[in-house]
């Protein structure tokens, strides 16, 4: 079972993220689960999603996870939540920021003895460009798939098509490019 | 006509949207809703495909749950296939109108999304409003999961419209560890669930003006308790339909669904009895004390309403403690799972220990963790011979532990 925890605000997509992963994942034959915690429920308030990855039916409904990997999608959020929650030896950290990997570093004691784990990439800048507006769940999810390997970045953009089939072209285009450049750029 | 919906084989949904996509699929005549969280989506979905031409019914948007359930009401005496949704508040507004529509025999499906009730006000999930349902006449299905809010929202149209049955039928989920938790589904097309749902059948349509009925008559105590006992006998007989109409579904889809679901049972010496998600979760803990050599198992009424005594009493007949989980506040009594399921034991030659937890009130959570330690209480009664810890205990409370009840043994 793989376990992933997202960090965002309520508005950036974490669970429209978090759901299109599920939908990606459960095209390569696997059982998932997408959920989220809301806190308070308002735009811009801090909130959690999750992912359950495995292969076999996912019947733990607890909201307790240890995770594997920690996706953090707005850049104040590694410096005031508890981003290390739960963690494992091995959790995997990918943050959004613009700062280089080792100036974040510096500012989150928590991440100093993590320090080989963590992963940084500018998703806000990187939506900005392509998307035109601070929506940078679908970077992360470019980020994601190289640090896992769990896909082919060629496959992933296949499938994400079709997820977002639904909308115009233009926004399609736009997402395809987020994930891409995200996927090239993080470190 | 209706355009088809294009379905894969599988889905990534979460219980809303797998619910929203069975009423489409159900063909509903008439759904007349009044949207609250955490079942607003499944209102908000059907509202879409309606607006996009894929429902050839009526939806009609109210001004309060009292008065969706009332338009149910009309709508199902009129003659045609009806459901509708909600959640808490909005079930406990519907409450004076779900004892008319199952004692006017009317075979609405309403899907309940799981929620605690005010005050204080709070939406997670609990089962507040499920156990307020309990003796409203419904019948009352649960589901563990997104799929089975799909699956047993397809059977609850089969079953409540069935002319040995002509009652209506809740199906329940948990408000956002399933309704907004989205996992692989496996829907039918279309086509296969209509066909497996099937036309409506009208019984005393009102709109049937060639045989004029009436409604909602008055009786007093000249006939009043004689359609009361008739209703009643309506529900009990009611289990050799759904046990029929699962064991159809299960020829369909390879998912074979009980009223008493049992896990690990054969050889179990502890068990849980649960209802929801923390079914599946108690499943992985039994699993994982099996590998420890504690032999833990898990029963679960699918079908909540008619409650399934005799079936409780053939899962639970060779264990030795029980405990049951109640997800309600049981304001000054056991929790009603621990009361219906020790009423069942009661009557058997084995009378196990039974035990009652309250837990994840307001949405709190249930960990693994906590459903192995609840196991492993089981056993040290069974060890010890009686029970070594109050009857009546809060899982997962903060501050000082909080219990009632001692076993009398002098």
């Amino acid at each position: 079972m793989i376990e992933i925890r997202w960090h965002s605000r309520a508005g950036q997509g974490a669970v429209t993220g978090a759901k299109g992963l599920g939908d990606v994942v459960s095209t390569t034959g696997k059982e998932v689960q997408a959920f989220a915690l809301y806190g308070s429920a308002k735009r811009g308030a801090a909130m959690r999603a999750y992912n359950r990855i495995d292969d076999k039916q996912i019947i733990n409904h607890e909201k307790f996870m240890l995770p594997d990997y920690v996706l953090v999608i707005d850049p104040a959020l590694a410096f005031t939540d508890n981003i290390t929650e739960n963690d494992k030896e091995a959790t995997k950290y990918i943050i959004t920021t613009h700062l280089d990997k080792e100036s974040l570093i510096k500012e989150i004691p928590a991440l100093q003895e993590r320090a080989d784990r963590v992963f940084v990439v500018d998703c806000m800048q990187i939506s900005l460009d392509t998307i035109g507006r601070a929506v940078p769940n679908a970077p992360m999810l470019g980020a994601f798939v190289k640090i896992s390997g769990m896909f082919e970045l060629d496959y992933f953009l296949e499938s994400m098509k079709r997820v977002l089939s639904k909308f115009p072209q233009k926004i399609i285009d736009a997402n395809m490019d987020a994930i891409t450049r995200a996927y090239n750029e993080v470190k | 006509m209706a355009q088809k919906y294009d379905i894969k084989e599988t889905e990534v949904w979460d219980g809303n949207y797998a619910a929203s996509q069975a009423l489409r699929q159900a063909r509903v005549d008439v759904v007349a809703a009044y949207p609250i969280t955490p079942s607003t989506p499944i209102v908000e979905n059907y509202g879409n495909y309606v607006a996009n031409g894929y429902v050839d019914g009526e939806f009609v948007m109210v001004e309060s749950e009292h008065a969706a359930m009332s338009g149910c009401v009309g709508a199902a005496a009129s003659g045609g296939r009806v459901a509708t949704a909600t959640s808490s508040q909005g079930f406990a507004l519907m409450a004076e109108v779900l004892y008319q529509a199952s004692g006017m025999r009317l075979p609405i499906v309403l899907t309940v999304v799981n929620r605690a009730l005010a005050s204080p006000l709070n939406v997670r999930g609990d089962h507040s409003d499920m156990y307020l349902g309990r003796d409203s006449g419904w019948i009352q299905i649960d589901a563990f999961n997104a799929e089975e809010a799909y699956d047993m929202t397809l059977c609850a149209f089969r079953i409540g419209e069935h002319l040995n049955v002509r009652l209506p039928v809740m199906v329940h989920q948990d408000g956002f560890i399933t309704s907004h938790t989205a996992q692989n589904v496996h829907p039918l097309s279309d086509d296969d669930a209509y066909q497996f749902v099937g036309d409506y059948k009208g019984v005393d349509d009102m709109l049937d003006f060639s045989r004029p009925v009436t409604y909602g008559a008055q009786t007093e105590e000249d006939w009043h308790y004689e359609h009361k006992a008739k209703q009643h006998k309506a529900l009990m007989d009611s289990r050799a339909v759904i046990d029929e109409i699962f064991e159809e579904y299960g020829k369909l889809t390879g998912r074979n669904y009980k009223r008493v679901e049992s896990y690990m049972m054969e050889d179990a010496e502890v068990a849980i009895v649960a209802l929801g998600t923390t079914v599946e979760t108690c499943r992985v803990a039994a699993e994982e004390l099996r590998a420890e050599g504690i032999k833990a198992g898990v029963v679960a009424p699918r079908c909540f309403r008619p409650f399934p005594f005799d079936n409780i009493r053939e899962a639970l007949k060779n264990v030795k403690a029980v405990a049951c989980l109640d997800r309600s506040s049981p304001g000054g009594a056991m929790g009603a799972l621990f009361n219906e399921v020790s009423a069942a034991l009661y009557t058997t030659e084995a009378r196990p220990l039974v035990t009652n937890f309250i837990y994840g009130l307001g949405g709190r959570d249930f960990s693994i963790k906590e459903a192995k330690r609840i196991f492993m209480e089981q056993k040290a009664h069974v060890d010890a011979g009686h029970i070594t810890t109050p009857i009546q205990q809060f899982s997962g409370l903060r501050g000082p532990k909080l219990g009632f009840f001692e076993t009398k043994r002098s």
